[in-house]
């Protein structure tokens, strides 16, 4: 019997997107194979780690992924600054996470202020991301597009509740959003389908399949963005060829296992290294699964995850 | 693979005895078709009959037994290459690496961290699975006495890994009740290596520079009879591990290629200088095709990670895992503790209980049984009636933990709230929030009150 190496041979290709101010570009997408699979297709961009900065003091976070922060935590773009200038960050995700009308609610005004001075302070590509209302989003992003002109964010969560408002805003503006939907490959390409039809740019759109946390119901998204990244590259399905991002650090860091101390649960380990674990393992999966971008917090876990992404790719 | 439920139907008795635990031989061929149940549930095949449907029924990838008794681990018996095809069916075994070059404390240190270390998620129990002993000091009765104490020390299955075929040979034979996995076989020895593991009945494997290679020493050893093999394709680099095992897994599922049709050994311990860059490793072959993974250390902040990754990829994805209905303290619950209603989704359970325990005021949470569905598709499907919830509430006993009759209810289900309080009339039915999240400002502004 002789062996023969067996290659799935591929029809589709993800788009190529260029995100950012001019002179400031990053690219993502441009694969033309399975996440990695390099010995029988091309990834010309390697994933790329936008560090997320949040537009207020976080109350909840653990210690461990503060103290990183601790300086900066009270000025989102002094925060921002950091990111860029001591850990080297491609791109930043300011979480508009205070806009939220169950939370401190700050206004639409409010949060495109604090948007402007992160902006201002970072020449790298921005991505914006709100709440998760979907009414409230919509103020927001808008004014958030408006006094950001020129600056070429990437903005979401647009969601089929709210991207006609969201996405006719964000062409005025030259803007690309990020489609979320709740993990469903029907209804990612749906909501694809409905910003092409409103006249969205192809190369003004990634996807936002939904993230969960290690333990806490990855496997719903790693699987869903595999059958995207099937039916984009084998099924020639058009309109889900478009690069995914993974909006995870949120999701890990609420979760028990990165809070419990090792004294209550000795089992669990170091909690420092076992949180920055459970975040860069989170990356890992997702990044095998198919995502271009990853929202990231920990520093300790972006180097590893950038190490990771090198080491698969030479 | 290939007969159907019908062709398998023939060979069995056809008694309908109800023996293997479904009701009928035709549901039970219908059961094996699809990989659902094994041959050996029927007690009255004969082994003729179950040589044949063995064969014939076998996965690409075959199930390798290692170790005996509770503590035996089955790996490979894979179908699929993406677990939405199907499922993925046996988690990697991961695996602790001790050398006969350190010191008898270090290793006892590590034996006993390696046994202890064992966690309950969902009802499952999660454990690095088995340990590799690896003759490092050229001393066979170093290496003899080291397997000696791993085997006093735990019960859990082995690896013997010595290139020194006699030293191997003597060792496996003090422990070959165990079932140890012999590493390994390669293009000199295999003739010498295949016959110890044939004659002693363990598995073995097969470790080779490349997959050329690989595939041409696997070959020879099926020739030989053997049936229990594992693979090492060499590879020591992420990339090229990576590439590896995706091409052993499709030239096994789609090429039907044999002598890559067995499960494989992976080695992050070699690959990495530090043990959490080792983690990033051994996560990645979770995901893509490794079976026994040697780590060369077992700690906490590093295996529960990767344990919840494999237990995530390895959920089968056509049935939600689920928790037991019943009562659950979260933290120092007393009469005038609120008390939460939900369902039995594992997903609705780790983060209702998370944000519960976030929130720091001690609740009684009530988990309904809702066959692992979430919370509105429960609903829809009738598992989370107005009815059936009053039943349970009544039967769980939280009347005789509580003094109050308040009960917060999901606020995606405010729709049942007037049916509810008419079934449970002593009952105040409060309408918590929609999303976990909300819970602890929820929780922080109730009173019993």
């Amino acid at each position: 019997m002789t062996f023969e190496v067996p290659k799935v041979s591929y029809t589709g290709k993800i788009r190529e997107i260029p995100l950012g101010r001019e002179g400031n570009t990053v690219i993502v997408g441009g694969e033309s194979c399975y996440p990695f699979h390099l010995f029988e297709g091309e990834m010309p961009h390697p994933p790329k780690i936008a560090m997320e900065v949040y537009d207020s003091e976080p109350e909840d976070w653990p210690d461990t992924a503060l103290e990183p922060f601790a300086d900066v935590i009270k000025d989102t773009a002094a925060w921002a600054r950091k990111c860029v200038d001591t850990y080297g960050a491609e791109m930043i995700a300011l979480q508009l996470a205070s806009t939220d009308p169950n939370d401190k609610d700050i206004s639409a005004d409010e949060a495109a202020k604090i948007t402007k001075e992160v902006s201002d302070a970072v020449d790298v590509p921005m991505i914006v991301l709100g709440c998760g209302n979907v009414e409230k989003d919509t103020d927001v992003l808008k004014a958030v597009c408006e006094v950001c002109e020129g600056r070429d964010l990437i903005i979401g969560p647009v969601v089929e509740g709210n991207y006609r408002a969201i996405g006719a805003t964000a062409i005025g503006y030259k803007h690309t959003v990020v489609a979320s939907t709740p993990i469903d490959i029907n209804l990612a390409k749906q909501l694809n389908i409905l910003l092409g039809n409103l006249n969205v740019p192809d190369e003004k759109i990634i996807i936002d399949p939904s993230t969960g946390a290690l333990g806490y119901g990855l496997e719903y998204c790693y699987s869903v963005m595999e059958r995207i990244r099937m039916a984009a590259l084998i099924q020639e399905d058009e309109r889900l060829q478009f690069p995914i991002i993974s909006n995870l650090a949120r999701e890990v860091w609420k979760t028990k296992e990165v809070k419990v101390p090792e004294s209550e649960a000795p089992l669990l380990g170091d909690m420092k290294k076992r949180g920055i674990l459970i975040e860069a393992l989170t990356a890992q999966c997702v990044l095998l699964a198919g995502a271009d971008i990853l929202v990231m917090r920990h520093p300790e876990a972006i180097s590893l995850v950038k190490e990771s992404i090198k080491d698969l790719m030479t | 693979m290939g007969l159907s439920g019908i062709e398998i139907f023939k060979k069995l008795p056809k008694t309908n005895c109800g023996k293997c635990g479904v009701p009928t031989c035709l549901a039970f061929a219908m059961k094996l078709a699809t990989g659902q149940a094994e041959l050996d549930a029927c007690p009255d095949l004969s082994e003729d009959v179950k040589e044949e449907l063995g064969e014939a029924s076998a996965p690409p990838v075959r199930s390798v037994v290692i170790g005996t008794g509770e503590r035996a681990v089955k790996l490979g018996g894979e179908t699929v290459l993406f677990r939405h095809e199907k499922r993925f069916e046996n988690p990697p075994a991961f695996t602790l690496l001790l050398s006969d070059n350190m010191d008898e404390a270090e290793i006892t240190a590590r034996l006993k961290k390696f046994n202890d270390t064992v966690y309950e998620r969902v009802g499952v129990v999660l454990r690095p699975e088995l340990v590799a002993v690896k003759a490092e000091s050229g001393d066979a009765s170093k290496f003899g006495a080291l397997v000696e104490k791993v085997c006093n020390e735990t019960d859990a299955g082995l690896v013997l890994m010595n290139e020194d075929a006699d030293a191997l040979s003597q060792a496996a034979r003090s422990c070959s009740n165990r079932k140890p996995l012999l590493y390994a076989a390669d293009k000199n020895n295999f003739e010498s290596m295949g016959n110890l593991a044939k004659e002693l009945s363990c598995p073995l494997a097969v470790k080779a520079v490349n997959l050329e290679e690989l595939s041409e020493v696997s070959e020879k050893l099926i020739a030989m009879g053997l049936k229990d093999l594992v693979l090492d394709s060499g590879a020591r680099t992420a990339k090229k591990a990576l590439e590896d095992q995706i091409i052993i897994r499709r030239a096994a599922l789609l090429k039907k290629f044999k002598p890559f049709g067995f499960p494989t050994i992976v080695f992050p311990c070699e690959m990495a200088d530090n043990l959490i860059k080792e983690t990033m490793i051994a996560c990645q072959m979770t995901a893509k095709y490794g079976s026994v993974i040697v780590m060369s250390e077992i700690e906490g902040h590093s295996v529960f990670p990767l344990l919840l990754a494999s237990m995530n990829i390895f959920t089968d994805p056509q049935r939600p895992m689920a928790v037991d209905q019943k009562i659950y303290e979260i933290g120092a619950t007393n009469e005038n503790s609120p008390v939460l209603i939900t369902g039995n989704f594992s997903l609705t359970y780790f983060i209702v209980s998370g944000e519960v325990d976030a929130s720091r005021v001690p609740s009684y949470l009530l988990i309904k049984d809702t066959e692992g569905l979430s919370v509105l598709t429960a609903w829809a499907a009738g598992k989370f009636a107005a009815d059936t919830v009053a039943t349970f509430v009544k039967k769980s006993g939280i009347e005789k933990k509580v003094k109050h009759r308040k009960l917060v209810i999901p606020g995606y289900l405010a729709t049942i709230s007037g049916e509810l309080e008419e079934e449970l009339p002593d009952w105040e039915i409060l309408i918590g929030p929609r999303e976990a999240s909300h819970l602890p400002a929820y929780l922080k502004q109730w009173s019993a009150d």
